[in-house]
């Protein structure tokens, strides 16, 4: 599935600039909903080329598309690794925004490129351009939100980004075929469109988002705009892997682990029932479609009863998908069902998963911190496809999904028990130990 | 800059840039109108009789009327006027009665199908497909239907799963999907999880040969299918996309010949099934289709068509490696020859 991974949420304590602190901070930052534009406009931008990318190779280059299937899977990798990288460079050089900006101008740059590719192997060339950007920019990128968000409403804030995020998603693959539907072989018209709203997402992000900085200021300018920070230092990896981060990326990648991917769901649906296999090419529609209904009530249920637990919990989400995948019902109920559920799934983990490493780093080191939970859940859900397609083959689909259902119903205790001590805290560790600090919220 | 500035920016890059994608479209929306509304490249004639006689059935990618149709000509004269059918196909398999044809059903969000249709257009039977139209072929009795598509519905969904090829009967029965078939490997069943199939051609309406892939290691097999007992059997290494030729006694096929990836190069090559001796033809273009023979000594293979996206050449080639490339029918692809 589509679904981003990387994310990053950002407590807004000093570096918050227009967020109040404290009962008064209600409404989401207006950094939070230009970013969501920024994101809305890209994957307008790269989810119409993705969309009709299998088309156009089959029809108009005359391909097989199968070794680009592969390619993806690759690039995903790639996407990973990068991550970590931008989001040690945006804390290395406190220059989040123009870390992430440089991941939005290059997939700009491969959209460019688009127009004059003609072979297989330049389209290979952009595709690859376009998630190496996108690596480079997520976290960075979810750290500007953590940025310019108020610690109580963090979850929400990272709910407003991600619904703007998938509705471009949505759109993208909307506008895209309905160019086709106007003009069949509108294929370069396309390239066109998806290049405009990459210019214009590269545009509001350089020209509208305020350039925040993540780290401690010697001026405690409220509103972000000082440049006076402290001097660069290194970076201390022990800071992202130690303490309760730890907790968190040890609990995301075992619960990584038994998630297996969107397109084996799909399959199990596929083969048993004629509606879905009717509707098979729509189905990363639905499931996108709830997330992006839902992903802001979830965020917000994570401000109230904390991050950890909403995170832990969404994966019960993910286990009623298994089980009803598995289980003998071939009717439409039981594929709607389906898709509702890994949308809740997805809006209960992607940015609220960011939103928890943000509030358990520090700001010296939460884009690196944000990237390692992403890399993790990236890294280890790609391993589970991986092994679940090796399952798949030895006991066949059902029967699979009921083992890695099984598992998950002993991961989703362990989980919880690794992240006890940070299961329903909703404010930054680090101001929690702030005495002055303590009017509301930290871990009940 | 103030926030004004800022704002005046945004909205100007933005209007300059819908604007320009707008111009871009409407300029595409017209050359398309234009194509469609202009006489075709290529003679056509009334479609009453298309299916009589000796044919070639294929897809019409002549631009003008008629573009993307299924259509005939006589065997003796494939440069010959076009008889143009009201049938839309991406891919086309015929025999004497019937024709299979795969297609990408547009609206706002495409999906894709596989249809039988007798030769007056009635429609027998019709499956949807997981994703985009790759190769069909049907058994010489019209009674079997194999069809490929790739499961990419959406690029997102591709990891892992690549193509799905399955077998049908005419009367609406399915032999389901090929990856759910025993497997047999050198002798000894196998379920190697990677495993992908794609390519069959028919050897009669109880057994086929087709393409087994290891996506991993990117290794491919010809496999041998038996319906009866819902068995794939390798047979050969290193054979994709086979084509059985009229007499049985070859089998035309992609032999990978450089890159690897998306960049792959294939070469079209036939192995004798008696001898396992392969002659790889003289052709130094990539060559990305299902081969059809045209009779034993000659096969045919679309090509896209040089600076003209989305129009297509079939061109022939001498099985036993003795001859150059020409030309065979312009503006046309997936070519199926039909001898009553």
């Amino acid at each position: 599935l589509y679904i981003s991974l990387s994310n990053t949420p950002e407590r807004g304590d000093g570096s918050a600039p227009s967020v109040p602190r404290g009962r008064a901070a209600r409404t989401v930052s207006s950094t939070v909903i230009s970013l969501g534009i920024v994101s809305l406009l890209t994957d307008v931008s790269s989810e119409s080329v993705a969309a009709i990318l299998p088309l156009y190779i089959t029809g108009v280059l005359g391909l097989s598309t199968i070794a680009f299937g592969f390619l993806d899977g690759l690039n995903q990798g790639v996407s990973a690794l990068v991550r970590i990288g931008g989001g040690y460079m945006s804390d290395r050089y406190d220059q989040p925004k123009w870390v992430a900006f440089t991941g939005y101008a290059l997939a700009a740059v491969a959209r460019a490129g688009l127009l004059f590719a003609s072979g297989a192997a330049a389209l290979t060339a952009v595709i690859t351009a376009d998630r190496i950007g996108k690596g480079i920019r997520t976290a960075p990128r979810d750290a500007l939100i953590c940025a310019a968000s108020a610690p109580e409403i963090l979850g929400r804030s990272f709910g407003v980004h991600r619904t703007l995020d998938n509705l471009g998603a949505a759109v993208g693959p909307l506008l895209a075929f309905f160019i086709l539907l106007l003009i069949p072989d509108g294929f370069h018209t396309v390239f066109v469109a998806s290049l405009a709203f990459a210019v214009i997402g590269v545009v509001v992000l350089g020209v509208l988002v305020p350039n925040l900085r993540t780290r401690t200021r010697t001026n405690t300018d409220p509103t972000g705009a000082a440049d006076s920070v402290q001097p660069k230092r290194r970076l201390h990896w022990a800071a992202v892997t130690a303490g309760p981060m730890r907790r968190v990326l040890a609990a995301a990648g075992i619960l990584g682990l038994l998630t297996v991917g969107d397109g084996f769901v799909y399959l199990v649906l596929q083969a048993r029932s004629d509606f879905a296999a009717l509707w098979f090419p729509l189905m990363y529609v639905g499931t996108n479609v709830a997330f992006l209904a839902l992903a802001i009530p979830l965020g917000r249920l994570s401000d109230r009863i904390g991050r950890a637990r909403v995170y832990v919990f969404g994966h019960v989400s993910l286990l009623a998908v298994y089980l009803v995948a598995a289980m003998p019902i071939a009717d439409v109920a039981a594929t709607v069902v389906c898709l509702v559920l890994l949308g809740a799934f997805y809006a209960s983990t992607d940015g609220v998963l960011a939103a928890l490493a943000s509030q358990l780093t520090s700001r010296e080191t939460r884009g690196t911190g944000i990237a390692a939970a992403q890399t993790v859940v990236a890294l280890t859900r790609f391993g589970a496809a991986a092994g679940f397609g090796l399952l798949w083959f030895a006991v066949g689909p059902e029967t699979s999904m009921y083992i890695v259902a099984g598992l998950l119903v002993v991961a989703i205790p362990l989980a919880t028990a690794i992240l006890w001590p940070c299961l329903s805290v909703t404010r930054p560790l680090d101001e929690a130990a702030h005495p002055d600090d303590d009017e509301e919220g930290s871990g009940s | 800059v103030t926030d004004h500035v800022k704002w005046l920016i945004v909205i100007g890059v933005s209007v300059v840039a819908l604007a320009a994608t707008a111009l871009v479209g409407l300029v595409a929306w017209q050359q398309y109108q234009a194509r469609q509304s202009t006489a075709s490249a290529a003679a056509i004639i009334s479609a009453d009789d298309w299916a009589v006689g000796a044919r070639i059935v294929f897809r019409n990618t002549a631009p003008g009327e008629g573009y993307g149709r299924v259509a005939s000509v006589p065997l003796d004269d494939p440069a010959g006027a076009r008889a143009v059918t009201e049938v839309a196909c991406d891919r086309v398999d015929a025999t004497t009665d019937e024709f299979s044809c795969l297609r990408t059903e547009r609206s706002i969000v495409p999906t894709y199908s596989a249809t039988l249709y007798a030769n007056d257009g009635v429609a027998l039977q019709t499956w949807p497909l997981p994703g985009i139209p790759s190769r069909t072929r049907l058994s010489d009795d019209g009674t079997r239907i194999a069809t490929t598509s790739f499961v990419t519905g959406h690029s997102y969904a591709a990891i892992g799963f690549s193509t799905e090829t399955v077998i049908n009967a005419d009367d609406g029965e399915s032999f389901g999907n090929l990856e759910n078939w025993a497997f047999v490997v050198e002798g000894a069943e196998s379920a190697p999880a990677d495993r992908n199939f794609w390519g069959v051609t028919f050897i009669d309406d109880a057994a086929f040969y087709a393409t087994a892939g290891l996506a991993t290691t990117g290794g491919t097999y010809l496999v041998k299918g038996d319906i009866a007992s819902l068995t794939l059997s390798t047979v050969a290494e290193d054979v994709e996309c086979p084509s059985l030729s009229p007499d049985g006694s070859r089998i035309a096929f992609k032999s990978k010949t450089g890159g690897t990836g998306p960049i792959t190069h294939w070469t079209p090559a036939v192995m004798d099934l008696g001898t396992g001796e392969i002659v790889p033809l003289p052709e130094s273009r990539n060559v990305d289709d299902q081969i059809e023979w045209l009779d034993d000594d000659t096969i045919l293979y679309g090509m896209p068509r040089a600076g003209q996206e989305g129009d297509y050449d079939v061109w022939m080639l001498s099985a036993d490696g003795t001859a150059q490339p020409e030309i065979f029918m312009e503006h046309a692809w997936s070519p199926s020859v039909v001898r009553p």
